[in-house]
């Protein structure tokens, strides 16, 4: 084509003045989100570099196998650590398995009527109850009511006020999970004969069991950081000696940072530093393990 | 309103009698009574919405999972009423099995998808030789064989539709009901289940859903024609297609419906 050829030609289809004014909108809007989703990075990195430049040093052995000390330099994490270590496990070995359950009961086996409805809103309420209620009822029943079989200020009457906290965000986590699981595939496998039971167990569950496995990691990472409810019943602050049991006495991460960062002296600031390091690397794994599960077992249906 | 009946000697697989299906209010069949006879090809055709999928599921009992479906007349199969108090769905499913509209395998390998049934129905028997066999018989044996192993998603359509044939054979029931089992296929995959279905009729009874009114032509023996939930004629296939008694019927199988 020759250069007249073209210049005869009208274009009708380059960018109208309007369309000018729409991008720009798109753009400014684009710049807002962009401005605001960088100030929330922002704030965690200098959070992050701070606490890191703060602790990283006391990071050592003594720091991993050692009791809170007096001394600041010959205090360590072991027992809070342990005790945030068995806490979760307790609350995972109790959360997981009546979460399911209850979940599994309200999607699958639960007439959708009244009754249905009047315990979904329950548990979406008690979702929002602050954690600090929580331990006011561990308190009145774990460790009061049913102190001879929990042990009292124990880690399991610990883990069971933390399981009912975390509960009602993992039923509904694990609902949504069950409800993601296609009906089609529910048609099939009752088409064939099977049970209800058999459909779940063989279908229904193991195909949300990535997405109930991420709620639950997500529901535990937000136990680990809690505080107020095992103050409430009575964790202890200074503890020299590891859980051996459920039944025994025990302190968590989160309490034993609190107890460094009150003290005046600044040793015990960078313990807390170094003891916030070692609690966010189990939160960060945590959050990790959970999308590694959710990208992993991604279906595709 | 008398059981419409095509055979002479009343040998039927299945025969309704006023048979109706509310959804909440909604009447969407109207006291349906036909038999439906052994070892034939009984297509349902009708416009969209006019109750095709609700009365095959009536056949499986497969409306008792829709919380609000409520279904009134007899069902006779082998002279059992199938909504008798006494009668167990879950039976009444492996008896009379289902295909679906859209292919629904598994997320699980080829072979497990087959195996599923006689596993959970404790058949016992040689599930290996119940899956290659099932699978010969839905003429998918030959394109899967090497690799049963791998994830049924993996199929394409058509394939999925006959792997889900497979999973119904397997389970040895005596009636297939099957809604629309070619309408996401391509021409070749539908003409394979059209020849897979002139096959399984030997052994079995089928009672297929179609849109296609060749497909219908093509495959059955005896067609229903229903509308806004009631069967306005049942009869011969080609009956239907040449000589319908209906105007209605007429007008809907020669396409000058609506
Ligand atoms: N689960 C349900 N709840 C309420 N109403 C339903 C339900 N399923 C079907 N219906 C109603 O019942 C009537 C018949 O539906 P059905 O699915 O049997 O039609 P169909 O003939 O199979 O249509 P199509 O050819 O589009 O598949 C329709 O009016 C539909 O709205
Ligand atoms: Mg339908």
């Amino acid at each position: 084509m020759t250069g007249e050829a073209h210049a005869a030609v009208e274009f009708q289809l380059s960018t109208p003045p309007d369309l000018v004014r729409r991008r720009r909108m798109g753009r400014i809007f684009e710049l807002a989100c962009l401005v605001t989703a960088a100030a929330g990075v922002v704030v965690l990195a200098v959070l992050l570099v701070d606490v890191i430049v703060d602790g990283a040093g006391w990071l050592n052995r003594t720091f991993f196998t050692r009791p809170p000390s007096r001394i600041p330099t010959r205090a360590g994490i072991l027992p809070a650590l342990a005790g945030t270590i068995w806490l979760m496990s307790l609350v995972a070995l109790i959360s997981f398995p009546l979460g399911v359950a209850a979940a599994v009961y309200l999607e699958e086996y639960a007439e959708k009527g009244w009754l249905q409805t009047i315990i979904q809103t329950n548990i979406a309420n008690l979702a929002g109850v602050p954690s600090i209620v929580y331990g006011i009822l561990g308190l009145a029943v774990f460790v009061r009511w049913m102190g001879g079989l929990t042990g009292g200020r124990s880690v399991l009457s610990g883990a069971l006020t933390i399981s009912l906290l975390i509960l009602p965000v993992l039923i509904i986590a694990a609902q949504e999970a069950i409800r993601a699981v296609p009906n089609s595939i529910r048609d099939a496998s009752y088409g064939l004969g099977a049970t209800k039971w058999q459909t779940v167990r063989h279908h229904v569950l193991p195909n949300a069991l990535p997405g109930i496995l991420t709620g639950t990691i997500l529901a535990l990472s937000r136990a680990i950081g809690e505080t107020a409810p095992l103050i409430m019943i009575g964790a202890l602050t200074f503890i020299a000696f590891t859980p051996e049991g459920p039944r025994d006495a025990f302190t968590v991460l989160p309490i034993q940072i609190f107890n460094w960062v009150s003290r005046p002296q600044d040793d015990f600031r960078h313990l807390a530093a170094a003891a916030i390091i070692v609690l966010l690397v189990l939160l960060l794994s945590m959050n990790a393990l959970a999308i590694w599960l959710r990208n992993r077992y991604e279906k595709e249906w | 309103m008398s059981t419409i009946r095509v055979t002479a000697g009343g040998d039927a697989a299945l025969e309704t009698r006023d048979v109706s299906v509310f959804y909440g209010s909604n009447e969407a069949i109207k006291t349906v009574s036909f038999e439906i006879p052994r070892n034939k090809v009984v297509a349902l055709i009708g416009p969209s919405g006019c109750g095709k999928s609700t009365l095959l599921r009536v056949f499986n009992r497969m409306n008792d999972l829709v919380p609000t479906a409520r279904v009134t007349g007899e069902v006779l199969f082998q002279g059992e009423d199938l909504y008798a108090d006494h009668v167990d769905p879950v039976e009444v499913r492996r008896r009379i099995g289902m295909v679906f509209q859209k292919p629904n395998p598994f997320p699980k390998s080829i072979y497990d998808n087959v195996a599923f049934g006689p596993k959970i129905n404790g058949t016992g028997g040689d599930i290996d030789a119940i899956v290659e066999q099932s699978l010969q018989q839905a003429a998918l044996w030959d394109e899967v064989k090497d690799r049963l192993s791998a994830s049924a998603l993996e199929l394409s359509g058509g394939q999925q539709q006959r792997l889900c044939i497979a999973r119904a054979l397997a389970v040895t029931p005596e009636i297939l009901l099957m809604d629309e089992p070619a309408s996401a296929l391509d021409p070749i995959a539908t003409a394979k289940i059209e020849e897979l279905i002139h096959q399984l009729v030997a052994d079995y009874t089928i009672v297929i859903v179609t849109h296609n009114m060749q497909q219908a032509a093509r495959v059955s023996d005896y067609t229903a024609y229903l509308y806004l939930g009631e069967l306005i004629e049942y009869d011969d296939t080609n009956t239907i297609f040449t000589a319908p008694t209906e105007k209605h019927t007429e007008d809907y199988v020669t396409g000058r419906f609506g």
